[in-house]
């Protein structure tokens, strides 16, 4: 037992989930996105009240391009496709690899972030400030909190790679970077569902 | 890296500032759940002065606000959820056969976090007044307070409520990875199952909470017009917030004290439990329904007979597997050897205390009849005796029952059944007479009632009752004092049936030299009975590995209280001070790998007395 020492070069199968303390993680992860779940449906909920409610202020379809957003959404989109890369490189224990397809991710999603702030300043001077109606307030704390997951996971990564650089692949780190990952996919799907339910339904209906 | 002895050298309070010792951080969520549990007892003894006689001028009516507000949020979330942690926290771990929780670390955060944010909100009394918008806060009541009393509300909360959001999520995860071998899910303790459908509960619930908070903060502090009807606002969501996550709160008050009540019942009927696969599912069912009937906290709002009837269908099904608890309790003890510790005593007087508070439950659910209820004193008297009557009573005797376990002496029988008796007659006392109160129209949450509308006797009554309840618990304090030399038989007083009794007491650091092997449901017993009255090992005496104590969530929770004070103050230096303290303290975390260290065999053998 003394010896969980890290041997890079017998690595088992699946590293992330080998110990025990892995596995904690990866179900405690788990747990947690199921309590985000709740947070992000609370503010769909709120949004979905107020979402009418313009009080004289600009409205979604003043406001809305669905040509700035749908960019934003491949952006998001292939960021989570590389961070799957990284992850079946990680399988497959080529951490090079790996490292360079999460790198991929952390420009990617950058960028999303870019053009998300891009879009606020532009709403902004439309008209669109935090405290003009409802509409706004519920618009800007929806967006802006996943606004803000994205910024969290961008800096989580980050830490890894810079942190992990140079170490290999081992037990410690293998959880780690999966659990990143997961909170990346979750990211993207909370979007896909703002992408719907905020700009498609904005702009449609 | 085997280094045992490092955390040996440092000093006592250190050691206990840095533990990640779940038995530690439980009687640490004891202590500081039975301190706000006082403090939240205080400020019912003067609403009760107040109350005592018709148009009082004891304190002002903005302090009432003040005081009642105080008294429920902190009896809540301060003193009865931690005071449940206390217990899931020590006793858990032990019923599963584990050396510890799954996340050590996240369990000491989640403890200060809890510390931090109680002190946060205690402190609004000392600068200008604490929130007075109800525990509830709706809005605009809240977001149009003066002062920052709200404010301390709201961030106080922030900060509590993320600490347990971590234990829930430690909790689920301790108890699906981390049992010995051979114990099954269906071989799981009672209460060890209740803590789990509970954690669920908090999981899936305090998020709401979260948001509904965050809402009041941004309108209050960040100009947002969620609730401002001038801009397109809408008070209402915040009520569906609010009991989205407030119906399930009630059920994470009384599930633990359920679970509690299924360990002391048996143990002291010397029966095995009636029912245990009809007793996990109907704690499932709970849990599940809970989340379905938040609206009936929200009949007299306008929602229409078609919702109202539906909510009030659907909460009228959770008296079903409630019903089915009931009669499994009583069944258990049906032909039993059944024994009148203190312990027992309050797991006695729980049944019929809540079953009547369950029934007046049921008639507030009939959503027609609540427009005459809703808002009176009926309503104050039905919860108190679901909270008193259960989560509390559950408390005592939990209490009463793991003393022994968790510090290494017996309370006194003696003094534990004076203790009993005054605390249940003092409850009956202040909230029976409620009832009727209620049904004559007196309205809650008002600091003062009229002269000759016959409500004189009644209040006279309750506020005697109650300060029999605040002397009863004197006899509590000193009994917890004066039993610390009835130091013998504590291993297992009770002749107990679960895990946690197989070990020594105090117990060790590393609770089980050897993982025991669980054999049937009511493993200790088991052994007991078929065989030598020992746990089998499930492994053979080897090095134990042990986490390192940390500093960092002392740290990580003072930096998030920093911000919560930039936020109180809207000081954007004082959030980002905090900010950057917080995320510095959980980077550090992040990027420190901590192996633990471990504890040699030969230790091990000396502390069995082998050495
Ligand atoms: C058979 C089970 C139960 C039923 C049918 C039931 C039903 C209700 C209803 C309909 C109300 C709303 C009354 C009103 O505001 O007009 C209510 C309020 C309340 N119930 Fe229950 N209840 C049950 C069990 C419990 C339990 C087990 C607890 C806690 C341990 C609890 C705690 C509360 C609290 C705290 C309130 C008042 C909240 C407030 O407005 O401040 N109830 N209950
Ligand atoms: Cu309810």
């Amino acid at each position: 037992m003394a010896n969980e020492a890290i041997q890079p070069n017998v690595l088992p199968q699946n590293p992330e989930k080998a110990t025990l303390e892995g596995r904690n993680k990866y179900l405690g992860f788990w747990f947690f996105l199921g309590g985000e779940t709740v947070l992000f449906a609370s503010l769909f909920g709120t949004y979905l009240g107020l979402r009418n409610s313009y009080d004289g202020g600009p409205g979604p379809q003043d406001l809305f391009h669905l040509d700035l957003v749908f960019i934003m959404t491949m952006l998001l989109l292939t960021s989570s496709l590389t961070s799957v890369f990284a992850v079946i490189n990680m399988k497959k224990g080529n951490f090079k690899k790996m490292l360079t397809w999460m790198w991929g991710t952390v420009i990617l999603g950058l960028g999303f972030l870019g053009f998300e702030i891009y879009e606020f300043v532009v709403y902004y001077d439309q008209g669109l400030g935090y405290t003009v109606s409802a509409f706004a307030s519920s618009f800007y704390t929806l967006v802006g909190t996943h606004g803000a997951h994205v910024t969290f996971g961008i800096a989580w990564i980050i830490t890894l790679l810079i942190r992990y650089r140079k170490t290999g692949l081992t037990l410690a780190n293998a959880p780690k970077f999966n659990t990143a990952v997961l909170y990346w996919h979750f990211i993207d799907v909370v979007w896909v569902f703002i992408f719907t339910v905020v700009y498609l339904l904005g702009v449609g209906g | 890296m085997s280094n045992s002895t490092a955390a040996s050298k440092k000093s006592v309070l250190y050691d206990w500032l840095t533990t990640v010792d779940h038995k530690k951080i439980g009687i640490m969520y004891f202590f500081g759940g039975l301190f706000f549990f006082t403090i939240a007892g205080i400020e019912a003894m003067l609403m009760r002065i107040q109350l005592m006689f018709p148009e009082m001028g004891f304190v002002g009516e903005q302090t009432f606000n003040e005081l009642l507000t105080m008294h429920g949020t902190t009896m809540l979330f301060l003193a009865a959820m931690p005071l449940f942690f206390a217990f899931m926290n020590f006793v858990v771990p032990l019923q599963i056969g584990a050396r510890d929780v799954a996340f050590p670390f996240i369990n000491s955060l989640g403890l200060w976090l809890f510390i931090f944010g109680g002190i946060i909100l205690n402190i609004s009394w000392m600068t200008g007044g604490g929130p007075d918008a109800g525990w509830t806060a709706y809005t605009p009541l809240s977001t149009t307070s003066g002062g920052h009393g709200v404010d301390y509300y709201v961030m106080g909360l922030q900060v509590a409520g993320a600490g347990t959001l971590m234990s829930a999520i430690n909790f689920l995860v301790t108890i699906v990875n981390m049992r010995a071998p051979g114990m099954s899910m269906m071989r799981m303790p009672l209460f060890t199952w209740t803590t789990f459908v509970t954690s669920m509960l908090i999981l899936f619930a305090f998020p709401a909470l979260t948001i509904g908070l965050l809402l009041i903060m941004l309108d209050r502090i960040f100009g947002g017009a969620f609730f401002d009807v001038a801009l397109g606002g809408n008070v209402v969501i915040y009520q569906h917030l609010f009991w989205i996550f407030g119906h399930p709160e009630v059920y994470i008050l009384i599930l633990p004290a359920f679970g509690i009540f299924s360990e002391v019942i048996p143990t002291f009927a010397k029966k095995r439990l009636f029912g245990y696969t009809a007793m996990v599912f109907a704690t499932m069912i709970i849990g599940f329904l809970g989340f379905m009937v938040w609206a009936h906290h929200m009949f007299t709002v306008g929602m229409g007979p078609v919702a109202n009837a539906i909510f009030a269908v659907a909460t009228m099904a959770i008296a079903v597997p409630t019903g089915i608890k009931i009669f499994n309790w009583l069944l258990t003890l049906w032909g039993g050897r059944i024994k009148f510790t203190t312990a027992n005593l309050f797991a006695l007087a729980f049944i019929p205390s809540f079953v009547l508070g369950g029934v007046t439950g049921v008639q507030l659910a009939m959503s027609a009849a609540d427009y005459q209820f809703h808002d009176t004193y009926f309503v104050v008297a039905h919860f108190h005796y679901v909270i008193i009557g259960g989560s509390v009573l559950g408390i005592f005797s939990a209490t009463f029952y793991w003393w022994p376990k968790m510090f290494g002496y017996r309370l006194s029988e003696t003094l534990g059944k004076w203790f009993f008796w005054l605390f249940l007659i003092g409850f009956h006392l202040t909230f029976f007479v409620q009832h009727f109160l209620g049904l004559m129209g007196m309205p809650r949450r008002v600091g003062s009632y009229l002269d000759g509308q016959g409500l004189n006797e009644m209040n006279f009554i309750s506020s005697m009752g109650a300060f029999l309840m605040g002397f009863a618990f004197i006899l509590l304090v000193i009994n917890v004092l004066v039993s610390r030399k009835n130091t013998d038989n504590v291993q297992d007083p009770w002749d107990g049936r679960t895990l946690e009794w197989a070990t020594t007491s105090p117990v060790q650091e590393y609770n089980f030299a050897q993982t025991p092997l669980v054999r049937d449901l009511d493993a200790f017993w088991y052994e007991k009975m078929e065989g030598d009255g020992r746990m089998k090992a499930a492994e053979p005496l080897d090095d134990i590995h042990m986490p390192n104590g940390s500093i960092l969530p002392i740290f990580i929770s003072l930096g998030f209280s920093i911000l919560a004070f930039g936020v109180i103050y809207s000081q954007w230096w004082l959030m980002i001070v905090g900010g950057v303290f917080m995320f510095s303290m959980m980077f550090i975390r992040s990027i420190k790998e901590d192996h633990g260290y471990h504890i040699p065999v030969s230790e091990i053998k000396k502390e069995k007395g082998e050495g």
